[in-house]
């Protein structure tokens, strides 16, 4: 995947750092991205927060198992890889300063790349008054503090409902990771896992069997290649016209090919049928495949309408007849559907594809609420990708593509990669009890927030 | 010794057929080949295996080709050490492959492979004039400067030049379309018949293609999604409007429209045991049940180049005690359709059966709507050594689409009075 912004670039190098700095220019940096092998941070990783800190007892363990470095305070030389606040005790806004407390000396402290992780409860789950209006403040929070850190730190706040203390380790975890490079600013809920963690994290998706469609390129090829370094084959799906990219992509990544139009009428019974018959069944889904044919609304055919619904939309509904019926997704199993912040924002001359995406959301939250689909433990989440460095926005028109890629907190755009993890994050089993979410992988971009 | 198995067809993959100096222009054999086998070992998941082995060929083929199935299997993503060989019989190659690698696998020799081939009309292999080779090795050879001074001097103006290979027979000097114009005329195929039958081949492969029908049975390459050659489009005045091509005078019937078109292309088919099949999650999609081979003497004897399959058909048929109308479909490559239509009107004939092949009875005719029905060579294009993996690929699926117990014959005559033919059945 080759990285097509020269600004960020130019920015890293001496001259480059000069100048933007001396024009108040966006001064983006070269993330940190996932490593196999490497640390979990840069840094030791300063822990702290209000009360009796519920995420944080487990979470040490986990984090001593890792090899990460904790303090309590914020140590006198060097600088911060990260800092977790839990303050999901808090039961008054005044508990908040616990948080302010920890929070503010640490973030000057801060390194290249760092992570802030605010653990809250859901407000929903909150019995008085005082407490939910603690816990949503603590979105104007994250999202603000977001917005301060600079050098490629990201801000993320992770929501628990009673008794999902272990289930959100894994969130903080992702969150803590180089794997969230382009989350920033986003709300994680968690729920009560229903499955246990995996045997071998380096692979949390050993032994399961994913379909990935639009898989042929862009970020659907990283999607494929992304569950497949995780440990799971990979059936990547695309147009018969895009055989041959698809060809490469499942090759290398030692999976199948299966070219299909997700549109036809036997799309999701083949698809089914493939995954059940060469690979004796079907644990993750990725509603990845999907069109763009931009007009503004006024000048929009009934064409460019119906085909972007039919192929973002629609075809889901269509197929998911067949993975979400009783011999489909196995038990435990989870979809991934990939929605666009156009989808939460909208977007001019787009009315089409914006109607397609939100309907996206639309579909997570029936998933999400489908009593059956609990009971069997499939989660559905969906992922929201930002400004992504791909083919498609390359097409975009200079000016606008740089508005794109800089109007977001880390000012730069998002790797397909970027994309890819937080989907492989929502597909393993560890994040059963994760449901319902819509993240964007964005930066922080301003549109929509 | 232990009782042959069955061998069964898994699949197949072919790239969309180029027209020569089209899409592939620039696409050696061995692109084309690694291409389609790549396609295929993705479409089966088979990234890393080790296969049984991997038999294909080219017909035109460079001398640096010389181990071109192995470089290909190299280039290829599955296991290095999977082993290769190249064979050739001319428009036979693909399908003399799969009766190689359906009888190893029946004899437990091996348990899975791949048979194919590739060939290119447009990256053909251009060879210095006879005359000018002579005295390039023999400059080669000279080792004093004297003598390397009198080879030099051995040059003449008329030894430059370049001699393309033809499409002709080495033995008679007259091209394949001459030779089927020849026996065209024997037979008395009519203009109108060859031109209803390739019509019919673009009608039945635009349809297949309409229906996704080779979805699962080409990966586009180079930018091709489509077969280069098919007209959609195509009807009978079109087809009519051609002037003759081969052939002489006002008998001439043979245009470019119902003959196939020099093409780029290759294709690949895997084949493996029941065992091998469930272990890898691959339904067979028919059994590859015999195969047979024939020659004429169309030098000496008085037989038609491209009429062999005529002879190696009913041989087959009474080896597996079967009459030609037990198949509900029929594979007749279309060299040119005058070579399906005097092969069909040879079985039909009485005096043919009877003192050519020494039958009590004429085979007689076929249901005609059991023929071709996936389309064939004059709307695919027929790169020579890629037919065969086109052919068996199409019939397996078609086999697996009708249900058990269908059963389909393959016919394809080749170069050198030679024809290849098979039966499959529905797995």
């Amino acid at each position: 995947m080759g990285h097509r912004d020269g600004y960020t670039a130019f920015v890293s190098s001496g001259v480059g750092k000069k100048i933007s700095t001396t024009l108040g220019l966006p001064q983006p940096v070269a993330l940190r991205r996932h490593v196999p092998g490497r640390p979990l941070v840069d840094g030791p990783l300063l822990v702290g927060g209000h009360g009796t800190m519920p995420a944080l007892a487990a979470l040490r363990a986990t984090l001593d198992e890792a090899g990460a470095v904790v303090v309590d305070e914020v140590p006198e030389e060097g600088r911060l890889g990260g800092v977790v606040v839990d303050v999901s005790s808090a039961t008054a806004p005044t508990d908040l300063e616990a948080l302010r407390a920890t929070l503010a000396p640490a973030l000057k402290r801060l390194g290249r790349c760092a992570r802030v992780v605010i653990v809250g409860a859901d407000p929903a789950s909150a019995t008085t008054a005082a407490q939910r209006a603690t816990h949503r403040a603590l979105e104007g929070i994250t999202r603000s503090v977001a917005k301060e850190l600079r050098a490629g730190a990201t801000a993320n706040l992770v929501l628990l409902t009673p008794g999902s203390e272990g289930a959100a380790l894994g969130t903080v975890l992702f969150l803590l990771s180089a794997r969230s490079a382009y989350v920033d600013g986003q709300v994680f809920r968690t729920g009560v896992a229903t499955s246990q963690e995996p045997a071998d994290a380096a692979t949390p998706l050993a032994g399961k069997v994913a379909v990935v469609t639009g898989a042929a390129r862009g970020i659907g090829a990283d999607i494929a290649r992304t569950l497949a370094r995780d440990g799971a084959t990979v059936v990547c799906v695309d147009m018969p016209s895009a055989g041959a990219s698809l060809a490469k992509v499942a090759n290398s990544i030692g999976g199948s090919a299966l070219q299909a139009d997700v549109t036809s009428p036997d799309a999701g019974a083949r698809i089914m049928n493939h995954a059940r018959t060469r690979h004796g069944g079907l644990d993750i889904v990725v509603h990845n495949a999907g069109i763009t044919r931009d007009k503004l609304l006024a000048n929009t055919d009934s064409e460019r309408w119906g085909s972007v619904l039919a192929v973002n939309l629609t075809s889901i509904l269509a197929m998911n007849e067949h993975f979400l019926a009783k011999d489909g997704l196995r038990d435990g199993g989870h979809l991934v559907l990939v929605s666009s912040i156009a989808g939460i924002a909208g977007n001019r001359g787009q009315a089409n594809y914006a109607a397609s995406k939100a309907g996206v959301i639309g579909l997570v939250d029936a998933y999400a609420a489908d009593k059956g689909l609990r009971r069997r433990g499939i989660t559905a989440n969906a992922v929201a990708p930002g400004f992504i460095e791909t083919e498609m926005t390359a097409r975009i028109p200079f000016a606008t593509r740089e508005l794109g890629r800089r109007l977001n907190s880390l000012a730069q755009g998002g790797l397909p990669i970027d994309v890819a993890e937080t989907i492989a994050h929502f597909a393993s089993d560890a994040q059963s009890g994760v449901n319902g979410n819509v993240v964007r992988v964005c930066g922080q971009s301003l549109l929509g927030a | 010794m232990t009782h042959p198995r069955r061998a069964a067809v898994l699949g197949g993959n072919r790239t969309p057929f180029a027209r020569q100096f089209g899409a592939y222009a620039e696409a050696a054999n061995q692109d084309m080949l690694t291409a389609a086998i790549e396609g295929l070992v993705a479409r089966h998941g088979l990234a890393g295996e080790r296969l049984g082995e991997v038999v294909a060929g080219a017909v035109i083929k460079h001398s640096r080709d010389f181990n071109l199935t192995r470089e290909a299997v190299l280039g290829s993503s599955l296991s290095p050490t999977t082993p290769a060989y190249d064979i050739t019989q001319a428009c036979g190659t693909g399908l003399e492959a799969a009766i190689l690698v359906a009888n190893k696998i029946a004899l437990g020799q091996i348990e899975s492979g791949i048979a194919g081939g590739a060939d290119s009309a447009s990256d053909a292999p251009v060879v210095v004039t006879e005359s000018l080779r002579r005295k390039l090795l023999r400059l080669n050879r000279a080792k004093t400067s004297a003598e390397r001074v009198k080879a030099a001097l051995a040059f003449r103006p008329t030894d430059v030049g370049v001699s393309v290979p033809a499409n002709t027979e080495p033995r008679t000097g007259l091209s394949m379309g001459d030779h089927m114009a020849l026996t065209a005329a024997q037979w008395g195929i009519t203009r109108e018949a060859q031109d209803e039958l390739a019509l019919a081949s673009h009608v039945n492969l635009a349809a297949a293609y309409e229906r996704g029908f080779f979805d699962d049975l080409i990966t586009p390459y180079l930018g091709l999604t489509v077969d280069q050659n098919l007209r959609p489009g195509s009807t009978l005045d079109k087809l009519g409007s051609l002037r003759p091509v081969f052939g002489k005078g006002e008998g001439a019937t043979m245009t470019a429209g119902n003959s196939t078109p020099l093409t780029d292309g290759a294709s690949a088919v895997l084949l493996g045991s029941q065992e091998w099949a469930d272990a890898h999650g691959l339904t067979p999609l028919a059994w590859f049940v015999d195969g047979e081979t024939a020659a004429v003497d169309y030098v000496g004897g008085d037989e038609g180049l491209l009429m062999a399959p005529s002879y190696a058909v009913p041989r087959l048929l009474a080896r597996q005690g079967l009459r030609l109308q037990d198949f509900d479909f029929y594979e007749i490559h279309e060299a040119f359709a005058a070579t399906v239509l005097s092969t069909l009107a040879a079985w039909e004939d009485d005096d043919f059966c009877r003192d050519r092949l020494g039958l009590d009875a004429p085979l007689g005719a076929i249901d005609r709507s059991r023929l071709n029905v996936a389309g064939s060579s004059l709307a695919a294009g027929h790169p020579f050594a890629a037919t065969g993996g086109r052919i068996v690929a199409t019939l397996a699926k078609l086999l697996h689409e009708k249900g058990s117990g269908s059963r389909g014959l393959i016919s394809i005559c080749a170069a050198g009075g030679q024809g290849v033919v098979a039966i499959l059945e529905a797995a």
